[in-house]
């Protein structure tokens, strides 16, 4: 356990001390929601229409952007053969990795989520559910990409690959999530849209870093 | 230096048996045997390409060998991988520190690693700093740091947990002469309380009783192929 935490914490601080990741993934969120309007036209009725997918698949790109660096540079820096030699199995390292990807990504993507809706004028009563399908979603998110970040490790063009390998996977938690969204826009409830991502979440949790091992020690040998 | 950490070492002797290692379609050695006892130590010699990282990492159980038998005393070492793993601590010729901690925080994250108490940790931390002399950089970040001065975090990480087995990958490198005997004394500490050390260099080395393997001496014949 004190390995676990450990490494979560050590992950975490470097993810905020280097700035870099959280700074990057919000401003490359921001950015890519604030480009749509200009480019469909400030219409509010398209806006509205399309507004929960521009926010869904800008959180998907910001949060695809910032996975390469998942195990790169343990990999590189020889710190992976390390935590492969700890007392923690893999599985649980991809675990404690993916914790802190999440905590440092996924989770202000949520919670800036709210903020952006109004750029797109959603429905003020579908604002707390686009939040809580973020808040559900991205976890699925860090997790399914920490399998394609562990299976293109040490290839050429390691981040082309990765978004190739990973986006056809992000196709179920981005329909149910903007789904939700739409859902409860439209005044049906979004709560079974909601329900199905908590459960892709919940499927991720103990497949992905079970796969991601594997390719970690395929990397290693 | 290492007087305070008791080294836990079951009896038996760490036992290698022919083996072989195969590296993509290439074997570059096969037919190594030796035998290690507590207090052992072994050097590794050979030309680039020889092996030598290739045997330490596969003692260390990151890689399988080709053929041959490892064991701890009667019991092989694919019995029980996260024991052997317990007992040994491997430095690799990459470094593992990371830019953006200080000294101080990358020795309590492998401590962590190791499962060692954070109640019991300060102490043990100080000590390892010390080892190497790291008490004046310790709380800088080690972007700052010198590549001798990284060689030496990465070595007194061999000091935050007691492991019975060194395995060192040309530990002598970028190291400079006060920082040398420092390795050297804190071997000889080790071997005194029945540590083993198995360590790869291209460098005449100044420890007692020391056996030695030529690597070059177990590659294979031009264009021998290692079957199945």
């Amino acid at each position: 356990m004190a390995a676990f935490t450990g490494l979560f914490r050590r992950d975490l601080r470097l993810a905020f001390r280097q700035g870099g990741d959280t700074g990057l993934v919000l401003g490359f969120f921001v950015l890519a929601v604030v480009l749509f309007p200009l480019g469909v036209g400030p219409e509010p009725e398209v806006l509205r229409r399309i507004g929960a997918g521009i926010v869904w698949v800008a959180a998907l790109l910001a949060a695809l952007l910032s996975l390469d660096r998942l195990f790169q540079s343990d990999y590189q820096d020889g710190g992976l053969e390390l935590l492969a030699l700890s007392g923690l199995p893999l599985e649980l390292v991809v675990l404690a990795k993916c914790a802190a990807h999440w905590v440092a990504t996924g989770l202000p993507l949520a919670l800036t989520s709210p903020f952006l809706a109004f750029l797109v004028d959603l429905d003020p009563a579908a604002i707390p559910t686009l939040a809580l399908s973020l808040f559900l979603g991205t976890p699925a998110l860090s997790l399914i990409g920490s399998v394609a970040a562990a299976l293109t490790l040490g290839a050429r063009r390691q981040g082309v690959l990765l978004s190739l390998l990973v986006l056809p996977l992000y196709v179920p938690p981005l329909v149910f999530g903007a789904g939700a969204v739409e859902a409860s826009a439209a005044g049906t409830g979004g709560r079974a849209h909601l329900l199905i991502l908590g459960a892709l979440t919940l499927a991720a949790l103990p497949l992905c870093p079970w796969a991601s091992a594997a390719a970690l020690r395929q990397a290693l040998e | 230096m290492s007087g305070s950490l008791p080294v836990t070492d079951p009896a038996g002797d760490l036992i290698a048996e022919d083996l072989a290692c195969r590296r993509g379609e290439r074997l570059i050695f096969a037919g190594v045997s030796f035998r290690l006892p507590a207090g052992g130590a072994l050097v590794l010699t050979g030309a680039n390409g020889s092996g030598k990282t290739s045997l330490l990492r596969l003692l260390a159980g990151l890689i399988g060998a080709a053929a041959g038998r490892l064991a701890w005393g009667s019991a092989p070492l694919a019995d029980d991988v996260a024991g052997h793993r317990a007992r040994l601590h491997y430095v690799g010729h990459q470094d593992g520190v990371k830019p953006g901690l200080t000294p101080r925080e990358t020795l309590a994250f492998w401590a962590a690693l190791r499962g060692v108490d954070v109640r019991r940790r300060a102490p043990l931390l100080d000590a390892a700093l010390a080892a190497f002399a790291l008490e004046r950089v310790a709380d800088w970040p080690c972007r700052w740091l010198s590549a001798g001065q990284r060689r030496r975090l990465a070595l007194a990480r061999l000091f935050v947990a007691p492991a019975s087995l060194w395995l060192l990958d040309e530990p002598f490198s970028a190291l400079d002469r006060d920082n040398r005997m420092r390795l050297e004394r804190a071997i000889e500490a080790h071997r005194a309380q029945s540590g083993r050390i198995v360590l790869a260099t291209h460098m005449p080395l100044e420890i007692g009783a020391a056996a030695s393997l030529m690597l070059d001496a177990f590659a294979p014949a031009r264009g021998d192929v290692a079957d199945g």
